[in-house]
């Protein structure tokens, strides 16, 4: 009697402490989610904070007068005088009205390279596409070198060193207040390829590559993914092929991507001679490395088709392979396009065996085909990011916050998708 | 002709195929009274006759442009004068390469020897010869492979039987071209690695302590070996991984249980699929967070503190990697966790444990041969890892445990040995493949015990 009272007193009296302990453990648990979602809030944070910017850009806006003097051109029309003609003089000249009083030679280099690289050749194609402009004066939009650019931007962010001396630096100042110097929305982000100059650099080559490069994944591993699972789950015998067939795709599925890239160095640059950095050889390797997950949510979405239809299809005289194509695939269609879906999103994210066949080229322009040399966006990203140059940091960011926008919205997609078309059974 | 021109055109064949041997079908019905007097429908005949006309020509076409380049390039090489044959790989890919400038007109065949002129015209004429025989052979092959199925177009004959057992065998092949891409992979990878150990001993790649492979770019120079020893990097990999893991683990299998035994309902079905985010995001992206943030908050971190970090230091890299994996670890233990039978929770708690007694003491023991699967999946995920090391890794193979220090990784050397042009013979190219195989194995070996545990674990219960 006195024995069992003793235990309850024990136990009472542990009480507490393992109420405390209780509430310990119910700490760490939210401590790790909440590791866990402030990791995920960190790095959005930080990419918008080092991309919002990618999404403008900053002009110098002048009155050019296009005097044919200035520029030794008499007929813009003429190729050989084009190569030989200065059309930096005429904006060089046009921004020193601004400033009077810098005339010095080393005055003007200065002022000239506030403009970007590509402001000449701005110049030359308006010259080119319209002629009779010669000697008119035209108020041209013009790129802003990347150090005016980095000081328009970023003056009070210690992440970033200006580049721009003293004077340029009151020059920038002054042009920004007269309203010559402007930032406005990015459209050259949307409508160019990679340029060896932040300004003059854009994602739509390597957006128009990863779109290549996603239709050749998708043409070749959605039918194949499919007529695998098909067979996998509605006519493979159960003997030892069959399972050395899915010890085999269950493997690949955790095969690490490079692996693939090997694999298609190997094997379609090596042995069958395909080019380097085309979207066709791209899409091959990561339709062979999204086989595995489409094959795998395929034969889910098979499996919850209920064995009652396959008998009834069977009971009024289907044949097994009419079981199948009439009923079975359709039925189970909607569970097939998410998972390929899912599989395409993270095919689109994959840059590791993409180095690898030689994607990573420097490419200017816009591919026009599966055979064009093409570099995809991660791979566009993860150039960008280690560019030594400051602009194309952000730039980077930004290319982050397109692919993000285009995977969130094919996910979403294969979300909309499962809930609108998914029956339950 | 082209092959993008000529598939186009085999699929016009095969619906041409398709049309003609559905009519057929039904005007060899008409005469014996619709089409109920024939073994098979109309579609099975189309269909047969389409499938006759497209798979043969298909094969050939895609045989025939897969060789196509390798067999050019060995006539050309052949035609050229016996004393100015290569004796290299390297050389050959280099003579041809020229070869094939003159003949595209990037090269005047003026200012090259009158052998590479000559074979260049060789080269288009072959060109341009393979091109049309390709054409011929493969529109032949359809339309005598529509007209073969045209002719058996017959009422005793059942179409559908044909055309089933075809199909069949087309899921097969591609429920078979998994095992193709594993044998692709083990025989590219296995044929480069015993090249490399023909140059390098396989001894040496194993135990030696010192990796810089890119000192035997050149023949001359001092040190022109290299040297490939493995161990710095797999000790670097590990090294990053490890730490990967530490964040890993804790982080999900905790949050795991939190979601799986406290939160309510509605908290769960939020903070899932936040949490199943983190695993959708690309690695490039990670990379570069790791890169360009972690990476110089540790140092400065570090620096306050009195250490001296790299600016590529380990722990950044794993540290994000880490984050990487968590909603790995997470759902994959929530499974498990998930498995265990409630009447062994009810039990415990009805002896009168507190929850967390309940989850230490029996659903965790239960739970772990399936939570070890788990993190040996997440360990095989973290040492194949490429983007995030490459980016926020370093290149210099340190044989080092601080955290601090930069070091490299298996995948680090191979995309760095094999981004950019290479030929294909260097011992430094070669030993990328020796690096892929070892990461192929061990990977391989991680899953397939993983996999082993956490099935053995789940008869147990079900």
């Amino acid at each position: 009697m006195t024995d069992q009272r003793s235990q309850a007193e024990i136990v009472r009296n542990s009480l507490k402490r393992r109420y405390r302990k209780e509430r310990r453990f119910r700490l760490y648990g939210l401590l790790a989610i909440s590791i866990a979602l402030a990791s995920l809030f960190t790095l959005f944070a930080d990419i918008i904070n080092k991309g919002h910017t990618g999404f403008i850009k900053t002009t110098i806006t002048l009155d050019v007068t296009l005097d044919s003097g200035m520029m030794y051109l008499d007929d813009p029309t003429d190729e050989d005088q084009r190569s030989m003609a200065d059309f930096m003089a005429p904006i060089i000249a046009s921004l020193q009205e601004h400033f009077p009083t810098a005339d010095s030679a080393s005055d003007r280099r200065a002022l000239g390279s506030l403009l970007g690289t590509y402001a000449a050749s701005e110049v030359r194609d308006l010259l080119i596409d319209n002629p009779d402009l010669l000697n008119t004066t035209q108020t041209i939009e013009l790129p802003a070198h990347d150090r005016v650019s980095v000081y328009v931007k970023h003056a009070d962010n210690p992440r970033y060193t200006i580049k721009l001396s003293e004077q340029q630096q009151r020059w920038v100042d002054e042009l920004v207040e007269k309203g010559v110097i402007d930032t406005s929305f990015n459209d050259v982000l949307f409508s160019r390829g990679d340029s060896r100059e932040p300004a003059n650099a854009g994602v739509l080559g390597a957006i128009v590559g990863s779109l290549l490069t996603m239709l050749v994944t998708l043409i070749i591993s959605f039918p194949v993914g499919i007529a695998a699972a098909v067979y996998l789950e509605e006519f493979a015998p159960q003997n030892k092929i069959t399972d050395f067939i899915e010890v085999n795709i269950n493997n690949l599925a955790a095969v690490p991507s490079i692996i693939f890239g090997l694999l298609g160095l190997a094997v379609f640059i090596g042995l069958f001679g395909m080019p380097r950095s085309v979207p066709v050889v791209g899409g091959l390797v990561l339709a062979l490395m999204t086989l595995p997950t489409i094959i795998i949510s395929s034969r889910a979405a098979i499996k919850s088709v209920p064995p009652s239809i396959r008998e009834a299809a069977e009971g009024v005289g289907a044949s097994k392979m009419q079981v199948v194509l009439h009923h079975v695939i359709p039925l189970a269609m909607p569970g097939m396009l998410t998972g390929s879906i899912i599989g395409m999103a993270q095919a689109l994210g994959e840059t590791a065996p993409l180095l690898l066949i030689g994607m990573v080229a420097f490419i200017v322009d816009i591919p026009d085909g599966f055979f064009s040399s093409a570099t995809v966006l991660p791979v566009q990203i993860y150039l960008w990011a280690s560019s030594s140059e400051q602009g194309f940091v952000e730039l980077a960011s930004a290319g982050i916050m397109v692919l993000l926008t285009f995977m969130m919205s094919m996910n979403a997609l294969a979300i909309w998708l499962r809930k609108r078309l998914e029956r339950r059974w | 002709m082209q092959t993008a021109n000529l598939l186009p055109l085999v699929l016009v064949l095969t619906l041409v195929a398709y049309g003609l041997a559905y009519m057929r079908s039904r005007a060899v019905a008409a005469p014996l009274g619709g089409i109920r007097n024939l073994k098979a429908l109309p579609f099975y005949y189309a269909a047969r006759a389409a499938l006759w006309c497209a798979i043969p020509a298909l094969i050939v076409l895609a045989v025939w442009s897969g060789f196509e380049g390798k067999v050019i390039q060995s006539i050309v090489i052949a035609s050229l004068p016996q004393d100015t044959w290569p004796d290299s790989p390297g050389q050959a890919s280099l003579i041809l390469s020229q070869i094939s400038n003159v003949a595209a007109g990037n090269l005047n065949p003026d200012f090259v020897p009158d052998h590479i002129a000559g074979a260049a015209s060789l080269l288009e004429t072959t060109e341009s010869r393979s091109e049309n025989f390709k054409a011929i052979l493969v529109v032949l092959i359809a339309v005598l492979g529509a007209t073969f199925a045209w002719t058996r177009v017959a009422p005793h004959i059942n179409a559908r039987k044909n055309v089933e057992t075809t199909l069949r065998r087309i899921f097969f092949v591609c429920a078979a071209l998994a095992v193709l891409t594993t044998a692709g992979i083990v025989f590219s990878v296995i044929l480069e690695t015993l090249r490399f150990f023909d140059r390098v001993p396989i001894t040496e790649f194993l135990f030696s302590t010192s990796w810089s492979p890119q000192t035997a770019l050149r023949a001359d120079q001092v040190g022109s070996e290299g040297a490939f020893g493995v161990i710095p990097l797999f000790t670097g990999t590990l090294l990053i991984s490890a730490i990967a893991l530490l964040v890993a683990v804790p982080v999900g299998l905790l949050s795991a249980i939190y979601l799986s035994e406290y939160a309510s309902k509605r908290m769960r079905s939020t903070i899932k699929p936040i949490l199943e985010l983190l695993a959708g995001i690309p690695t490039v992206v990670y990379g570069f967070f790791a890169a360009l943030t972690v990476a110089p908050f540790i140092r400065d971190l570090a620096e306050m503190v009195g250490l001296e970090a790299s600016s590529q230091s380990a722990l950044a890299a794993g540290l994000v990697m880490g984050i990487m994996i968590v909603p790995f670890v997470s759902s994959l233990s929530d499974d498990v966790i998930n498995a265990v039978p409630q009447n062994m929770r009810d039990g415990s708690l009805a002896l009168g444990a507190t929850q967390s007694e309940t989850m230490k003491k029996v659903i965790f023991p239960a739970a772990l041969p399936g939570i070890i699967g788990g993190i040996l999946l997440a360990a095989s995920r973290a040492i194949g890892e490429t983007m995030i090391v490459v980016m926020a890794a370093g290149l210099a193979a340190n044989l080092t445990a601080n955290p601090l220090e930069s070091v490299t990784t298996v995948t680090v050397q191979i995309a760095t040995l094999l981004v950019g042009d290479q030929e294909f013979d260097s011992a430094k190219t070669l030993s990328a493949f020796a690096l892929g195989m070892l990461l192929f194995i061990v990977t391989l070996l991680l899953n397939v015990v993983a996999l082993k545990i956490v099935r053995k674990y789940r008869e147990q219960y079900d």
